[in-house]
Parts: C-alpha cells; structure tokens; sequence
C-alpha cells in the first residue's frame, strides 16, 4: 500500500484506467454469463469497447498531441474493410487466429494510411489540420464506395467502379460490393478479444505519455517555438502521435467490422468522426479515464433514451448540453474538489490513530 | 481559438442531432389492445378446431427519424392500420404491434431489433431499408426470429437465410422489370441514367438494369453519379440532355429526385422521367412544386387509385387517420400484417387450431417458414393478389407501372 501511495500521480491514473476496463469486463460478462443482462446491452458491449478504443486514440491526437483531427472515423473504415477482406480470405482458419490477423492488417493499413495523409496534413496548424482531416476523411469514405474487392481460388482481386472489372473465376465471390459494402462477414468478434485489444491501446497510450517522446510531443503541444529551439522535430513527434493514433482506430474497425455482418462505407461519414470527437471533448481533452466514460455513456444513452421515441434525439442533445455545462462549472469543480479533500483528510486522520 | 472551433464544431453536431427529429406520425410503442378479457379463455376452448388465437408480438425496426424518416413512418402507419383492423375484429386473434427506430443505420439497427427481443417480440415486419435490414436478418438467422422485410429489396437481405422473407420486388428483378417496360411500351429510344453510387439500393438497381437493356438492345446514351451529399444536378441533367436522351430512368430516392427534377425544368429541357419504388414519396415533401412531377413514371407494385375494395378500404382508412394518401411503403406494411397473419390461419387451419400467446420466436420461425415455402400458400394484399414466395425468400407478384398526373398517382 505504501509503495503504490508513493506511485507517481501518472501511474496512479494509468491503474484507475485498467482497472475501469477490468471492472467493465468483469462486471457484464458475468452478467452474460449468468443471463441477467437485456439483449439490448449485450448486443452493445463490442461496440461500447470500439468506441472506446476510437475515442482514447483520437484523444492521443487531439488531448496529448493537441491537434485537432476530423476524420477519425477513415481511419476505422480502413481498419474495418481490411480486417473483412483479411477475414474473408482466411475464411478457413480458426476465429481466432483471422480475428488476431485482420486486427493487426487492419491496424498496419490504417497505419500507413495515417502516415501518408500526415505527410501533407501535419505541415498544417490549427484550424487548417481540423479542415484537412475532415476532407481526408471524406476522401476515404468515398474511395471506398468505389473499390471493389472479390476472392476466388487465385486470390484476392481489385477494381475501381465495376464489380465486372474483377475479372474472377466463375467460383468467385464478391467481398467489398461498392457503395453497397461487405456483405457476409464473419462474425468472429467477441466481448473478451475487445477488451484484451482496449487494454493493450491503453497500456500503449499511457507509456507513451509518460515516455521521453510523449514529453516531446506535449512540448510541441504547448510551445512549438520552444520545443524546436530545443531539437525537438515537431513533424517526426506529431507524425507518430497521429500514426499510432490512426493504427488504433484501424484495429477498433476491425472488431467492430467483424461483430456486424455487412458494413457499408457510409457509417464511418462526418458524422461517426464527430461522435468520436464528442466522446473526447466530452470526457475531457487529454483525460483517458473521461473519454472511457463518455464513450460509454454516450454509447448507451440513446438505446435508453428509445422511451421518448420521436423526441429521443432531442432529450440526447439536452443531455449532451446539461453534461458540458456541469463539467465545466468551475463553482462545482471547487466544490467537488473540496469534498474529496475533506474526504481524503478525514481517512488520513483515521489512519494515524 | 482552438475552443471555439471546438465549441462550434459541438454545436453544430447537436444541431444534426435534433435536425434527425423532425418526423411525426410514427405512433412509436404498444398500441395493441391487449385488454382482451376472454381472451385466454377462448384459446383454450378454440384450440383443436382449426381456428387461430392468442395474441401475437409484432415488432417493425425502420428509420422513423433521419433522412429516410418518410420509409419507415409510412411502414409503421400502414402495418397500424392493418393491426387495428385485425384487433377491431374483436376475434380470439390479436396483434400487439410495436415500432423501433433505427435511423437507417446498420449498428442502430441491430439495437432495434434487441431492444425488440427484449420486449418479446414473436415475428419481425422489418426492416424497413435495405443495409441495416442485412445486419439485422444475419442477427435474426442466428437467433431464428422470423422477418418478412416491407421493403428491404436486395438479395443480399435473403441470401441464405431460410427465415427472411421479401413483400417488396428484389432490386435485379426492380431493375430488369424497368428495363422491360420502358421496352415493351417503347417509352424511349434514347436513355439516360442518372443513379446514386454511394447508396447499395440505387446501384443494385443500376447494375441490373443496364445487364436488362444491353441484352434487349436499349440504348444508354449517358450515365452519370452522384452521391448523397449532392444538391447540385446541373452536370448530370445537362449531360442527359447534351446527349439527346429521351427518357432519364431513376433509380434513386425522391428527394434527390426532386431536386433533378427541378433543375431539369430550369433548363427546359422535358425528357420522360421514369423511377423504381425509392421515387415513391416524391408528392409527400413539403415545399416541393408537385407540378414538376407531371408525367413522371414509376414502377411499384401498388397505385393508390386502384378501384378494388381492398385498396380502397386501405386508402380511405389511411387517408382518414394520417391525412395523406398512402405510399408504396405503406401498402407494404399494411400487407406485411396481413400476411403473417394468413400464414399463421393457414397453419392453424391444416393443424387444428395454434395458440400464438407466449410461444417462443423460435417455435413460431418454423411455423411461418414452412407456411412461407409452402406451394399451397399465398396471400392476398394491396400491393398484388396472389401473392407466393420461393424458398428464397423472394416474392412473385405483378408490377404495376404508374404515372402522376395532376398530383396524384395513376395506373397506366
């Protein structure tokens, strides 16, 4: 006990983390298991941990690496059609090891897509990166409403805006149909395997932060001036932060690809990336715990919310509003404070006598 | 500056959110009347002379806010009607109904549909579009809940799942069959197609369409895309026109439809314009000048003038309670009640009677399947007489083309 009230504030917040995810898991599935949870929230908990994942790597870019990115969700379509493709062609593998390979494909994919858009996109600041993304975002979602991806017994085939094009043997089947999507996916995601991967992202995320390279990168954050005239290559850190960023949004693509039987371009639009980003700013910008909690909240609001049918929307927003206005009342964050103070003086004074 | 951009970023976000509630008329939640004291009693004193009785929980999933509100309200109102119709009976046979919005999107979708099994849901009239329809029916193969789609229309939704049925037309057959009659009724020598490649529906009916007029020797002078951000039409419509096309098909919902409409006759330029079900609607959107749709043709399998008593009765009854002459969509859903209902009197006929009350999902999914791809079974409706499905799943019923004149649609 002595040693872990010694553990820097960092790591204190770090276990906190694990610990929120660990009870999660802990917690619903011994309610699956035992039968006393609804199918309307057991359907949920796959794509409560992607969200999850999607908002702590947006939150690396946009709390720790302070740029603010809006096209989080091209990301995750990559991670998401990689992993179908991947799957597809180890259709005869086991579920779990397709699972494990289009997880790590589909990251790699995102990867390299995050690379080669920050090439350009993280030359840019402020206000023009947030445009950029968003364009880039875009940009994916649309070229993806093009491809179109069939396998047979030579291999995988690709074409652009025809699925004739494909050129397949007459066993061939088409995988990634256009705008109309992967239809037929293997459902091979499951609760344990998001958290496993959720866990993972965060123990990445947390080391990094605490690393020599994610001071450097929260330097540049801060003070780009500074933080150049002290060696410190603003593009090399920035490009990593979105890189890993984009890879882990990949990976979330692909659990949550794999949990649905079709997927079509259109769900990862402007709108999925914004519900992201609501998720971080929501949570607090740079707080891993409060993106965790927003993301699931704000995932299972609107399921609960049904009861007020066409005014669902509407009581979400207010929701939404009443959520800001409370976390950021600084009247009620003294307040708060305070009692954790007294609370906290109160177990100290307990524990000297 | 980084938090204002942010705090505008969430306004606007909030903004959309609220944009999605715009719809009425959904009656979202139960409205069956379950009252129906002698209800249990005349169960089990019917049980055994071949009548049906109990109540029966149907759930219908479908957009009721969003973009394709107008689908799903008009699904849910229609499949109301024929709920209350059924229950005014007052017979031994009820139906609860209940309505689950998915916001046409898949993941909401599957939502929908838990929530559904949550409350009990016995058979699904569902869903109401195409993409989430597919997430939905993987979910329902899986859990052997049976599902007769009002309107989801590509293969896909029944490929390989015995348990989903169709009401609507298959899109290659939507595709085919346009093709067919713009032929057959030499509607045009020269066409022009102008179709969403960002939606499944629109570019399923596409692609089949134009195998259909390639092998019939119809000629298609210009092709063009959009997708569904696209407001402006001014290149696809000119393209039509430069090209001298004497009828644009449209294989694409009624607002963008709407829109090229507009800006065809801002041009002047009046070619035929000819569309599948999605144009259904088109007379519905507010502030639209209904006059531009003079002498636009559809393909669907129900028109609302129809003179014979069940559309007439269906029509009057629609009219009456949502102040609008009924869609295409709602035909469906109207029919969809209806026809799960005849199955399961079909069922109960040659069985000696069936108690729908509290039978598991599964149970009735076998039932309603083997009735479906029963050779002996069809049903009757407003959107066709006769109607029999293939062990697909698909449905074999006549199309009816239509055309809208002076606002409102008429048979051809």
């Amino acid at each position: 006990m002595k040693k872990f009230s010694k553990a820097s504030t960092a790591s204190k917040k770090a276990f906190l983390n694990y610990g929120i995810v660990i009870a999660f898991f802990v917690i619903f599935q011994s309610l699956v298991s035992t039968g006393n949870i609804t199918s309307a929230l057991k359907g949920q908990l796959i794509p409560i941990a992607c969200y999850m994942i999607m908002a702590v790597s947006l939150n690396l870019v946009v709390g720790i690496s302070g740029e603010l990115s809006l096209g989080h969700a091209g990301f995750m379509s990559v991670g998401a059609f990689t992993a179908v493709i991947v799957s597809s062609a180890m259709a005869g593998s086991s579920d779990k090891g397709s699972l494990i390979v289009s997880i790590i494909v589909g990251a790699l994919i995102a990867a390299i897509a995050g690379f080669l858009i920050g090439i350009p996109v993280l030359r840019l600041n402020g206000d023009y990166l947030a445009i950029v993304t968003l364009a880039f975002g875009e940009i994916i979602k649309n070229i993806l409403n093009c491809l179109y991806v069939g396998i047979d017994e030579k291999g995988v085939h690709f074409a652009f805006n025809n699925p004739a094009a494909l050129a397949m043997s007459a066993e061939g089947k088409v995988i990634i149909n256009g705008p109309m999507g992967a239809v037929g996916i293997r459902k091979i995601s499951t609760f344990a395997a998001a958290i496993i991967l959720l866990l993972i992202i965060l123990i990445i995320i947390q080391n990094l932060v605490n690393s020599r390279t994610g001071r450097a990168i929260m330097a540049i954050r801060d003070n780009r001036i500074a933080a150049e005239s002290m060696g410190l290559s603003p593009m090399k850190y920035k490009m990593l932060a979105f890189t890993v960023s984009a890879a882990m949004a990949g990976a979330a693509g692909a659990v949550y690809a794999l949990n649905y039987s079709t997927l079509v371009p259109k769900k990862f639009d402007f709108n999925t990336s914004i519900l992201v980003l609501v998720f971080v700013v929501l949570g607090g910008i740079g707080n891993m715990t409060g993106s965790l909690l927003a993301a699931g909240v704000l995932v299972v609001l609107p399921e609960l919310l049904r009861k007020f049918s066409d005014y669902r929307m509407l009581v979400y927003a207010i929701v939404l509003i009443l959520v800001m206005l409370v976390t950021n009342n600084e009247k009620l964050k003294g307040k708060i404070d305070t009692f954790f103070k007294k609370l906290r003086m109160k177990i100290s004074k307990g524990g000297r006598k | 500056m980084k938090k204002k951009l942010l705090s505008l970023i969430l306004t606007g976000a909030m903004v959309m959110a609220m944009a999605g509630c715009g719809n009425t008329g959904a009656e979202t939640g139960t409205v069956g009347t379950t009252e129906n004291a002698g209800t249990e009693e005349t169960a089990a004193a019917a049980a055994g002379d071949g009548a049906l009785t109990g109540t029966l929980k149907l759930g219908v999933i479908g957009p009721l806010t969003g973009g394709a509100a107008i689908y799903g309200n008009a699904v849910v109102n229609g499949a109301q009607i024929a709920v209350d119709e059924i229950n005014a009976l007052g017979g031994a046979f009820q139906i609860e109904l209940q309505a689950q919005d998915d916001e046409h999107d898949a993941e909401k979708s599957v939502n929908a549909y838990h929530q559904l099994q949550d409350w009990g849901v016995q058979a699904i009239a569902g869903t109401v579009t195409t993409t989430p329809c597919i997430a939905v029916s993987a979910e329902a193969n899986a859990d052997r809940v049976f599902m007769l789609t009002p309107s989801a229309s590509a293969t896909t939704v029944t490929d390989g799942k015995d348990n989903v049925f169709q009401l609507c037309f298959a899109d290659p057959n939507q595709g085919s069959a346009s093709a067919q009659y713009i032929f057959d009724n030499q509607l045009a020598t020269k066409v022009a197609v102008i179709y969403n490649n960002a939606d499944a529906y629109s570019t399923g009916i596409y692609q089949t369409f134009k195998a259909k007029a390639e092998e019939l020797g119809l000629e298609i002078v210009s092709e063009t895309t959009f997708t569904d951000d696209t407001t402006d039409f001014s290149v696809q419509v000119g393209d039509a026109q430069s090209n001298g096309a004497d009828l644009v098909f449209l294989p694409i919902y009624y607002t963008p439809a709407s829109l090229i409409l507009k800006q065809a006759d801002s041009i002047g330029y009046a070619p035929k314009f000819f569309g599948v079900d999605g144009m259904d609607g088109i007379l519905t959107i507010e502030g639209f000048d209904t006059s531009l749709a003079e002498g636009v043709m559809l393909l669907t399998p129900f028109s609302a003038d129809a003179t014979d008593d069940l559309t007439k009765n269906f029509v009057e009854k629609f009219t009456e309670k949502f102040g609008e002459v009924p869609s295409q969509f709602a035909a469906d859903g109207y029919d969809c009640a209806y026809a799960i209902k005849a199955a399961l009197e079909f069922y109960a006929a040659k069985n000696g009677g069936l108690d729908v009350t509290g039978m598991s999902a599964e149970e009735l999914c076998e039932i309603l399947i083997s009735v479906f791809t029963d050779p002996e079974f069809s049903a009757d409706g407003v959107t066709g007489l006769g109607m029999v499905w293939d062990a697909n799943g698909q449905v074999n019923k006549e199309p009816k083309a239509v055309v809208i004149k002076d606002g409102v649609y008429v048979g051809m």
